[in-house]
């Protein structure tokens, strides 16, 4: 089966730019070559800290950041995709290949490729107190996608917005209000509520419950999984908290500066780490039981500055294990064992 | 084990130009003498404005309308009713035998001044007997040690600068150095103070892990990461070894292994300081990391409190029940509680939580149940026991 | 919008905003009755002209015939400060109105998209800016020749420019927010993003600014008239009138104030019709700030 989502090599540098005549004096790799793909109907987590690149990532993913390097393939069949990287891999620039990419690489899509995309794949984001129109009633608000891609107008769009609303969890007799008359869990409904008005495959989540309380949290993931199952989707849900990653996700990626360090079933991650990071990672998540303590397996010193990674291994400063390969080569991302891939020279 | 907080029936409440809304009701809460109470709760629960309500930083519209905080503080021997203390002594409270910590690391600190300049004001504010004391000693050992041409010039002012800091040392605001100080030329003479302070403070920074300490001092806010501004923060709370350090979400805003960091430095504060911290948190996980005893509230009234391990044990409040079983864990289903949040203007009568409890009696519906103690140390507030 | 009700009921709680509902209202109802309040005279051509009772230069003070009085040229002040409503009313709206239409349009091309057309954009304004305004607008009358028409074009290029500004910082503001991006997520144009999205929340301190324009605006073009360089000579302006009223100001000596009326019935027409709009835009800024920081 064809991977629904197929990210090759991804990057995603925003110029520093500094001086009188405003040059670019610096890069911040905010995306430093991440390669993962998502199968049809997967809920992938992708897990790490603030500064890692993982918002970035995902609004690149759903081309509201143009990739500076890399390609992105949306629902491309193998055999495409495998004919661009042989070319590639020749060097030659030929028309053929640059022919090849305009037509299959989401990340160089312009005008109609790119509209034709966003009925097919959403992002979700992080607030929703700012993500939705404060001067739009939510009818309008859930009704623009429709009313953008001209699928539907008039009382067929009222009829889907009724239906959308039902569908989160919001009834149809608040479409008259504006999002400061809801609270934060429904707003989200809202915005959910939104994203699936083109009936969409791929949804991105930008953290959608770390503004919002537990048990609010807990409606929205389970309305989350409700919607999978029922309209069968595939999600990438971006979050700095393993708990949630492993309670509902079906693989998890961890991210670290730039680069995804370690890639996983849940119980691998949470159980079995391989790179170091992974398992500080695992170690110092409070669980509310309170036999379980913090582990001893504190990390020093703060995340470097994604303008100024470190040589080597990104973790490489931080790291208990680190040698001298780890600060000059950069460990490859490679399957170790059954569906578990890590980039360590020393895993565990 | 001695109380050094006993806060009884306590009421906030706010008048907004919507409706009167209540952000504590009825509430009773004991801190211990050392120990870490941790206070859990979701959004309207009331947590932040307990802690708020102990230093009586309640903002606007808000106003504490009726109860008892007391504090006793056992080096003045006594104890002191803080709803009732003047404006004048509650400043003298505040930052200096209870301080506190808020969410954000960078709006504690001002960000035109250096860390150490706002670390040290705290101890010029509340220390400045101490800091004229050690002062005079370093005076004194120039006079003693100074040798020389240039010794012999200055003697007389060290001397002078001597009884000085001696008076300093006795009642912090002696006439003097008050008057000296309002005179922009003179007030420089009081400088050893200030170098006083800045010493401390870097003792400070050291002891809450800061790497470099004297460097950091010289930096501003906006030059450190959030991990380092908030033990900036920390530093300053602890500036005058309060008794009791209230932290209101203090790991929030920080990412995780940063937080475990964090939660190892409170950690230690409480056992090489033995002061009492109160930690406000809606993270259950950290709770259970880091307090003795946590107190879980829902809409203004607490629902259960009891020593941590008991709590996670055996949970007996349906709402900590419910709030356990919504936490998302590995391998675990994840169950919701049905309805929302009680809504502030308009909160159910009886129980607040009655409406999403599975199993609600009638009489939940009318009465509030106060708090009872179900098994040692654990005191439940439902119908249920 | 149950945003208007909100703000309709804060508007008429505040005693100073209402007292610049009602003037504003009051000014309103003498504009539109105007030829009930001050009758056209028999045969006379155009209305806004003022009608004329012999020509002598001295102003006469008020009586039956001229509840006003008349000034110089033996003008009647009544029918001129009511029918000269109309015409404030006329060049304030309509400036504005344009004006702000100009700003809207260049200020949210330069706020939204940036970059090349950004610095062309500013770039004009800088150039407009640089001008003192009256003066500007003089020397623009002068051109054109002095009437109300040209008053009205000089005060719109002088005030374009500060409008163009402010939307486009406004929209460089609300550019940034999710719901935008979330918009273009959705495969929004620019157009729509824009239109729909940036304008509708941008537009609130341009509103309180307008008001607070409308006012300034009429007493630019009355200080116009007054120098010579507005409307023709016995048109039913305000400034016109406080103009004839030039030479009268201080009467002989022993009586100074004995033309009062000429130039001190005019000039209150101009200083509540400012008043009014003044204390509307206040109010509007008091209500709509604390939105917006909210927001």
């Amino acid at each position: 089966m064809n991977a629904l989502v197929d990210i090759r090599r991804l990057k995603k540098y925003f110029p520093i730019v500094g001086g009188v005549l405003r040059r670019p004096v610096g890069m911040v790799k905010a995306v430093d070559g991440v390669s993962l793909t998502i199968q049809r109907g997967q809920w992938l987590g992708l897990v790490g800290e603030s500064g890692c690149g993982k918002t970035t990532l995902a609004k690149t993913v759903v081309r509201l950041l143009k990739p500076t390097g890399g390609h992105i393939y949306f629902d491309i069949p193998d055999e495409v995709k495998a004919e661009i990287e042989q070319l590639e891999s020749l060097g030659k620039n030929s028309g053929k290949l640059a022919s090849l990419l305009k037509e299959n690489d989401l990340g160089i899509f312009l005008g109609a490729r790119v509209r034709s995309f966003r009925r097919r794949a959403q992002l979700v984001h992080q607030d929703p107190f700012t993500s939705l129109d404060p001067r739009m009633k939510i009818k309008d608000t859930v009704a623009e996608p429709l009313r953008i891609h001209r699928v539907l107008s008039g009382e067929a769009s009222k009829t889907a917005v009724k239906e959308l609303l039902g569908t989160v969890g919001l009834s149809a007799g608040q479409m008259e209000r504006y999002p400061h008359q809801f609270s934060g869990g429904q707003r989200q409904r809202i915005a959910i509520a939104r994203a699936l008005a083109t009936k969409p495959e791929f949804i991105v989540f930008d953290e959608p419950t770390s503004a919002l309380d537990v048990s609010v949290q807990a409606q929205i993931l389970n309305l989350l999984k409700d919607l999978k199952k029922e309209f069968g989707l595939t999600y990438l849900y971006i979050t700095h908290e393993l708990l949630i990653a492993e309670s509902v996700c079906d693989y998890i990626a961890v991210m670290y500066l730039g680069k995804i360090v370690e890639m996983a079933k849940p119980e691998e991650i949470f159980h079995a780490p391989l790179h170091p990071y992974s398992q500080s990672l695992v170690a110092a998540t409070p669980v509310p039981d309170p036999k379980r303590r913090v582990g001893r397996i504190v990390l020093h010193g703060e995340v470097p500055s994604p303008a100024n990674p470190p040589p080597g291994c990104t973790f490489n400063p931080r790291c208990s294990r680190a040698s001298e390969e780890c600060r000059e080569l950069e460990p490859p991302f490679e399957l170790v064992s059954n569906d578990h891939y890590v980039a360590c020279f020393h895993p565990l | 084990m001695e109380n050094l907080i006993r806060i009884r029936d306590l009421a906030v409440r706010f008048h907004t130009y919507e409706g009167v809304v209540h952000a504590i009701d009825d509430l009773d809460l004991d801190i211990r003498q050392g120990e870490t109470l941790g206070i859990v709760g979701e959004t309207g629960s009331g947590k932040s404005m307990t802690a708020l309500a102990i230093l009586r930083l309640v903002p606007y519209p808000g106003k504490i309308e009726s109860g008892s905080i007391v504090f006793s503080d056992r080096d003045s021997g006594g104890e002191i009713e803080l709803l009732k203390l003047s404006e004048d002594r509650m400043r003298s409270i505040r930052g200096n035998k209870i301080s506190m910590v808020f969410q954000e690391p960078g709006a504690a600190l001002n960000p035109v001044f250096t860390i150490g300049d706002q670390i040290s004001e705290v101890y010029l504010l509340h220390r400045r007997r101490e800091l004229g004391y050690r002062a005079k000693q370093r005076v004194d050992r120039l006079l003693s040690d100074g040798s020389g041409p240039a010794a012999s010039v200055r003697r007389p002012f060290w001397r002078w600068q001597s009884r000085l800091y001696e008076k300093i040392a006795q009642e912090s605001h002696p006439i003097e150095p008050r008057f000296l100080s309002r005179i922009p030329l003179f007030k420089r003479l009081l400088w050893r103070l200030r170098d006083e302070a800045r010493l401390l403070t870097v003792d400070m920074l050291k002891d809450v892990e800061i790497p470099d300490p004297a460097r950091v001092a010289a930096q501003y806010p906006h030059q450190l990461s959030g991990g380092m501004k908030q033990r900036a923060v920390i530093a300053m709370a602890l500036a005058c070894s309060p008794k009791l350090l209230l932290a209101d979400e203090p790991t929030t805003s920080l990412d995780v292994t940063i937080q475990a960091q964090m939660l190892e430095l409170f950690r230690r504060i409480k056992v090489d300081r033995g002061a009492s911290v109160l930690f406000v948190t809606h993270n259950l996980g950290v709770a259970a990391e880091i307090c003795d005893r946590v107190a879980v509230m829902y809409a203004g009234r607490v629902c259960e409190v009891a020593g941590v391990e008991e709590m996670f044990l055996h949970p007996s409040h349906p709402y900590t029940k419910a709030l356990l079983d919504a936490v998302p864990m590995p391998g675990k289903e994840l169950q919701t509680i049905p309805g929302a949040l009680a809504d502030a203007l308009n909160p159910p009568p009886g129980c607040r939580f009655h409406p999403r409890c599975p199993s609600a009696l009638p009489m939940c519906q009318q009465d509030k149940a106060k708090l009872k103690e179900v098994s040692k140390d654990h005191m439940v507030a439902c119908h249920l026991f | 919008m149950s945003d208007w009700k909100l703000m309709a009921r804060q508007l008429v709680r505040n005693p100073l905003s209402l007292m610049g509902i009602i003037i504003i209202v009051v000014f309103v109802i003498i504009a539109i009755f105007a030829p009930l309040i001050a009758p056209i005279p028999e045969g006379h051509r155009d209305p806004y002209m003022i009608p004329r009772d012999g020509y002598s230069a001295m102003p006469r003070p008020p009586s039956e015939e001229h509840i006003f009085g008349t000034t110089q040229g033996q003008y009647d002040i009544f029918y001129g400060v009511i029918w000269g409503t109309r015409s404030a009313f006329r060049v304030g709206l309509v400036v504005i109105g344009i004006v702000v239409a100009i700003g809207i349009v260049l200020g949210s091309l330069a706020g939204y998209f940036g970059g090349v057309i950004d610095e062309v954009i500013m770039r004009i304004t800088d150039i407009f800016l640089a001008f003192p305004a009256l003066i500007l607008a003089m020397a623009i009358v002068a051109v054109l020749g002095p009437s109300l028409r040209s008053v009205m074009i000089a005060l719109t290029v002088v005030s374009w420019p500060s409008y163009a500004r402010l939307i486009r910082g406004d929209i460089l503001q609300v550019r940034e927010e999710d719901y935008i991006e979330a918009s273009r997520g959705l495969g929004a144009s620019s157009g729509r993003v824009i239109i729909r999205h940036a304008l509708p929340n941008a537009i609130y301190p341009t509103l309180v600014m307008a008001s607070l324009d409308i006012g300034a605006i009429v007493l630019s073009a009355a200080a116009l008239s007054f120098l010579g360089l507005g409307a023709p000579e016995g048109y039913a302006d305000w400034g016109q009138l406080t103009s004839f009223a030039r030479n009268w100001v201080v009467g002989p000596p022993g009586d100074s104030l004995r033309y009062w009326y000429a130039v001190t019935i005019p000039g209150l027409f101009i200083l509540f019709f400012v008043l009014g709009w003044n204390l509307l835009g206040d109010a509007f800024r008091d209500i709509l700030d604390p939105r917006l920081a909210r927001r």
